[in-house]
């Protein structure tokens, strides 16, 4: 059955979620107040980013990082803190600093200016 | 009288049970409860309190440790919610055949499924048979006041039954509101001592708590414990003008609003009867003779004053924040009800099942009720015994 | 009936709004108020979008609902300025928002076209008197100068006694927390 309003009657029965894996549709990218910036030059592709990740927000294609899914990286900052010390590709930046958001951005981390958001 | 203060539901309650200092407090953690066993814990860490307090693995596992504490002499106690009062289940059972004097906060949150952490009543509303008896709260102060009430009437001789004292989830528990408190010292005396006639650490006297029964003598017994109820009636209006003496703030089975020359009324449980009373205001101002009457204790049931409250009436819309599922409406509508039948008071009695998991309840939806009540009185509309309020179609 | 006002906090689980309304419910029961304060709970996050609310009046509150006619509306993280966070303001109502913009360009992207506008750079504020980014004392300072709730000089007395009963022997911290209040309260742009 597909649900075609919000009343009770429109409801799937016995409140099941019927699109599997309709999570990606949700998108959490906007509860961002930090945000990971990655500097693929950095960058030594050890995945480790996107094995801890919570949100599946890190990028991979072919075996590869490429780049991070702002619309659904909540900003957590354990990419940045799991990314290793010799790479220290991820930074967190405040989320007002940033440049309008796209997924596999390399902007660089801004100066923060000195004013609130 | 006491002291001006502001606290959350939660700090209110948890403030009571360091007032009342028990001996033993089994602690499991659900929202929107937590807070109450979280800032009792800090009571008891710094001090303040001289409560062993056990941490349980879960809730059916803190209502056998307080029944365990309280049968083995103990002024035991524990708090929960929802799920954790139904998990517990089986063993609310067993605290009030056992004659258990156990005070429990009951932070009334919705059941899953599906899953929903926000305020209704369905999950004390679930365990009205279980023996217990159970008092409404419908702010801060009044949770605060039962907390204390409840003891007494607990450890009566008379009665020895466990008591519920119920509270909305986050529109009370959450919310910071002015209330009075009382000193240490009013309480602590009002309270008095816990001087069970048996517990099982008396080891001079020795007994055996919790047997089988055949069905030559479980029918007894039951009938023994039903008895418990008709006799704890009166005496929770007694204890209760007894703590209002003290405190100039009086609660009895049930406050009315307006009610005396009121045309129609709602029955309400809880927060929402702050909300009626509104609605009543602002219904009076306009020439309309509204009231309202809030319900404190649903268990044992005040049927005699409720009778005689509403009688005068000309339409009655009982509010349900719960549902009974039996395909006529909620669990104190069925109540109300049947209370009234074949009684001098024959008006109309409809239902309306409202702010469910949560479901926000401002004035212009109470208003709502009233209007069915007041175009029912007019035979403008048919009469619906059950309506849902506030649901999208 | 009384004197009722209402406020709608708008922030972001983290902010401190929910803390906000405690604080204010606190001083305003200080004051000799009928308070309430209490938030709304939804995905308990950091970072989620959540509301508080806080009723004060100079008779009991009996209402037990969210607040939906705020007379005051208070945002505190300024990404979440839009029209939802003005919904249900009163004609006459204040909308007070943590910004470096200016109240003109607050109403253009609320679209804000009743009441009045007052904006405060809490969050700098926090950070330079207080050390971190939760703007929600700073805030209270510009509450008051934009709302009747209470004297500035009295609002002062009640939360030095609120923060010392709170943070108690942590001065810098105390300070800190008033000296937020007061900079608000002297930089807080009216239109």
């Amino acid at each position: 059955m597909t649900t075609t309003g919000n009343g009770w009657k429109d409801l799937p029965i016995g409140a099941v979620i019927e699109k599997a894996g309709n999570a990606r549709e949700y998108l959490t990218g906007d509860w961002r107040t930090m945000r990971p910036v990655w500097d693929p030059e950095k960058c030594i592709q050890c995945l480790f980013c996107w094995v801890y990740c919570p949100d599946a927000s890190i990028l991979v294609k072919d075996g590869k990082m490429i780049g991070i899914n702002y619309e659904h990286c909540k900003g957590c900052g354990i990419c940045a803190a799991e990314c290793p010390k010799r790479a220290s590709a991820i930074t967190m930046i405040r989320e007002s600093d940033a440049d309008a958001p796209s997924a596999g951005s390399t902007s660089a981390a801004a100066t923060g200016k000195g004013g609130a958001c | 009288m006491g002291k001006r203060v502001a606290l959350t539901g939660n700090e209110a309650v948890a403030l009571a049970m360091k007032q009342i200092n028990p001996d033993v407090v089994a602690a499991y953690p659900i929202t929107p409860q937590t807070e109450i066993v979280q800032y009792f814990s800090s009571f008891v860490s710094d001090g303040q309190v001289s409560t062993e307090m056990v941490r349980v693995e879960s809730e059916h596992s803190a209502m056998s440790a307080t029944i365990g504490a309280s049968a083995g002499g103990a002024r035991a106690m524990t708090a929960t919610s929802s799920q954790g009062l139904a998990l517990m289940h089986e063993m609310l059972h067993i605290a009030s055949s056992y004659r258990l004097p156990i005070v429990m906060p009951v932070v009334n949150r919705a059941l899953s499924g599906p899953i929903n952490i926000h305020c209704d009543h369905s999950d004390t509303m679930s365990a009205r048979d279980t023996g217990w008896i159970q008092l409404y709260s419908e702010n801060a102060q009044e949770a605060y006041d039962n907390m204390f009430i409840a003891q007494r009437i607990a450890e009566h001789p008379d009665v020895l039954l466990p008591v519920m004292v119920c509270m909305d989830g986050f529109i009370i528990s959450h919310s910071l509101e002015n209330l009075n408190i009382e000193d240490d010292k009013l309480v602590k005396d009002f309270v008095g001592p816990y001087e069970p006639k048996q517990y099982l650490l008396d080891v001079k006297n020795p007994y055996t708590s919790g047997p089988l029964a055949m069905y030559d003598y479980y029918m007894e017994l039951k009938r023994q414990q039903a008895e418990a109820m008709f006799t704890a009636k009166p005496i929770v209006q007694a204890i209760s003008e007894e703590y209002g003496k003290l405190t100039g703030r009086h609660q009895g089975f049930f406050e009315t609003y307006k009610l005396d020359d009121a045309d129609i009324a709602v029955v309400v449980i809880g927060s929402t009867a702050g909300t009626a009373r509104s609605a009543v205001d602002h219904l009076r101002a306009q020439g309309i003779k509204a009231g309202a009457l809030k319900l404190r204790m649903f268990r044992p049931v005040p049927r005699e004053e409720i009778i005689a409250a509403l009688s005068p009436l000309k339409a009655v819309a009982v509010m349900d924040r719960a549902d009974s599922y039996a395909g006529f409406g909620g669990p104190l509508f069925g109540d109300v009800r049947s209370w009234l039948y074949g009684t001098k008071c024959d008006l109309p009695v409809v239902n309306y099942v409202y702010g469910l998991g949560g479901r926000d309840v401002i004035m212009e939806d109470v208003l709502k009720v009233y209007d069915y009540l007041n175009k029912l009185v007019n035979h403008q509309v048919p009469l619906e015994l059950v309506q849902y309020l506030g649901v999208r179609e | 009936m009384g004197k009722l006002t209402e406020i709608r906090w708008h922030g972001r689980g983290g902010q401190g709004a929910k803390t906000a309304s405690q604080l204010l419910a606190e001083a305003a029961s200080a004051a000799g108020m009928y308070v309430q304060g209490f938030p709304e709970y939804g995905p308990e996050r950091m970072g989620a979008p959540i509301q508080a609310f806080n009723r004060y009046s100079d008779q009991p509150i009996a209402l037990h609902c969210h607040v939906t006619e705020p007379d005051v509306v208070a945002v505190l993280d300024p990404s979440l300025l839009g029209p939802a966070v003005i919904k249900g303001l009163s004609d006459t109502g204040a909308l007070l928002v943590n910004t470096s913009d200016s109240p003109a360009t607050v109403r253009a992207k609320t679209g804000l076209k009743i009441g009045r506008v007052y904006t405060v750079d809490a969050s700098t504020i926090s950070v330079e008197t207080i050390g971190r980014d939760i703007p929600n004392t700073p805030m209270m300072g510009a509450l008051i100068k934009a709302t009747d709730f209470m004297a500035y000089d009295q609002f002062m007395i009640v939360m030095r006694q609120l923060l010392e009963d709170k943070f108690k022997s942590k001065t810098s911290v105390i300070e800190g927390n008033l000296k937020a209040i007061q900079r608000a309260y002297e930089e807080v742009q009216s239109e």
